[in-house]
């Protein structure tokens, strides 16, 4: 499940050989050409420009939208229903799948309800919530952590089923006790899949997020950015919406998590980079 | 181990699943029954099955996830179509790689349901629109799983097949393809299951009147938590019955076969 996360990295891997320059450049050229032909067909009237903004206008919009602090603080309110709803799971799920992974009772009682939980779409979930707890950030919060706490409880139960029994053991006849032993042994042990959990955690909460945004009638947010844009048919607005969307995304996969591996799993020399 | 003992711990972990599946069951019954909420919110577990039951007869809940079934499908055999030619592509061409890749990454991390409210301005409501949503989000993992799979084929294969004489469409076919399986086969199930994600998020906020996440999302504005219920139910089935039973014959039926297992375990 962790291939799509690991791949893009591993490209930069091999065209690292050539020059930063030329590098650049070939990774701007597709873009190039989908903006050249966007502007072709933008500018040539087959839609009406309110339908099919040109990128000027959009770049406009973009301009206008950051500068006046509108799409700032949409992304903001979205970036913080993010971090509570993830910082939530991350928590739980931690907690629980080491419990899981731990003890042979948490396991037997919690798997059956983690196996069910998990196939169902987190967003069918979403009239449930906002029933339960209302429209608005409450049930954003509570369903974004919810989605995001399956993946990562299963992971972090793998992780510590993972750890050799023979460093337990050998911790043990050292003499080391059941803290020393969890500090030291099983959690550096479990903590790449740990990780593993906590990306795939946080990429579904991102995934989910937005479409939460839509349904909970937050008032801001960027989901609802777009969703409210629909209403005026703001085509610009709602475009500019989804590069910011787009650059929070690249910048949660590329900065957070590689960042916060080299800090953990790469220093204990669980992984090689 | 022994077998026997094996199949003793099995029926025991079976049989404990068993038990808190009924308690988390009868807790939530004696709490919908104390009347601390209101049954329009949390009815009782015999009204949630007498709807299902009722639904299934008349037929109305198979339209819904017939209508939805549909959906998933239509824009997953979309993705599969152009994701995995699209993939081998790029495994096999440094200048498609070159190309598609930065485009790929750059909209992979956008979730599928952010362009929900464009798509419903040029398409309108209804299937288009869900089933775009449904290709967007199954397009990706199909996209770069293929990809993967076929870099990851071992160059040792690809020279041996060239020295006994293989010529390029017999690489393809007898050392590409299966070489490649396991990735693919991971990425037609990540691909699934995400446009499965998708498509209740699409249907919720475009469908016009039949799908399962319709029904959930229409439930809520007559508070029939009892069909959002059973509906979830519905749901929560066929991601199950796809995830385990189809996904899983197709697993045993070609990597098994072909001996690939173990690399698609790593």
């Amino acid at each position: 499940m962790a291939h799509d996360l690991a791949q893009v990295s591993a490209t930069a891997r091999v065209t690292r050989e050539d020059g930063l320059l030329r590098r650049v450049a070939r990774n701007l050229f597709p873009f190039v050409v989908v903006g050249a032909i966007w502007e072709a067909v933008a500018h040539a009237g087959l839609f009406p420009p309110r339908f099919f903004p040109p990128l000027e206008a959009i770049a406009a919009v973009f301009a206008r939208l950051t500068i006046s602090g509108v799409l700032p603080h949409h992304a903001l309110d979205t970036l913080a229903r993010l971090t509570a709803g993830f910082a939530l799971a991350a928590l739980v799920g931690v907690t629980i799948g080491i419990l899981m992974g731990r003890s042979r009772r948490a396991e037997d009682i919690l798997l059956p309800l983690v196996s069910i939980g998990a196939p169902i779409p987190g967003l069918a979930y979403a009239p449930l919530f906002l029933l339960w707890f209302g429209p608005g950030n409450v049930s954003a919060v509570a369903l974004v952590a919810f989605v995001s706490t399956f993946p990562i409880i299963y992971n972090s139960w793998t992780g510590v089923k993972a750890v050799k029994d023979i460093w337990v053991r050998s911790a043990q006849a050292m003499g080391a006790n059941d803290r020393r032993l969890f500090r030291h042994v099983i959690l550096p042990g479990a903590l790449p899949y740990i990780m593993t959990g906590l990306r795939l955690g946080l990429a579904q909460a991102w995934r989910i997020l937005v479409g939460i945004e839509m349904l909970a009638a937050v008032s801001w947010g960027l989901g609802w950015l777009i969703f409210g844009a629909q209403e005026f048919l703001n085509t610009d607005v709602m475009l500019a919406g989804i590069v910011v969307i787009a650059l929070i995304g690249l910048t949660l996969e590329k900065l957070v998590f590689e960042r916060l591996e080299e800090f953990t799993v790469v220093r204990w020399g669980m992984l090689t980079s | 181990m022994t077998a026997d003992r094996a199949k003793l711990q099995h029926y025991l972990a079976l049989r404990r699943g068993a038990f808190t599946i009924i308690a988390v069951l009868a807790l939530y019954q004696a709490v919908a029954r104390s009347g601390h909420f209101a049954p329009a919110l949390m009815p009782p577990l015999g009204a949630v099955a007498h709807t299902l039951w009722d639904s299934l007869l008349d037929g109305t809940m198979i339209e819904h996830a017939a209508f939805t079934l549909y959906r998933v499908l239509s824009g997953f055999g979309l993705a599969v179509f152009i994701g995995l030619p699209l993939g081998v592509l790029m495994g096999r061409f440094r200048a498609v790689e070159n190309f598609v890749l930065p485009l790929a990454s750059a909209l992979m991390p956008i979730p599928s349901l952010a362009w929900i409210p464009i798509l419903i301005l040029w398409f309108g409501l209804g299937n288009p629109v869900t089933i775009l949503v449904v290709f967007y989000a199954a397009l990706f993992p199909m996209l770069l799983n293929t990809w993967s799979g076929v870099r990851a084929v071992n160059p040792l294969w690809l020279r041996a097949a060239g020295a006994m004489g293989a010529n390029e469409h017999a690489l393809f076919w007898k050392v590409i393809i299966p070489g490649a399986s396991p990735f693919i086969i991971a990425g037609l199930r990540q691909s699934f299951l995400r446009a499965w994600v998708a498509v209740i998020g699409a249907e919720m906020l475009a469908a016009s009147d039949w799908g399962l996440g319709w029904v959930i999302f229409d439930a809520k504005e007559f508070l029939n938590t009892d069909v959002m219920l059973s509906s979830l139910v519905v749901i929560g089935f066929i991601g199950f019955v796809s995830e385990r039973l189809v996904f899983g014959s197709i697993e045993r039926a070609t990597i098994y076969r072909w001996g690939m297992a173990r690399a698609a375990k790593t």
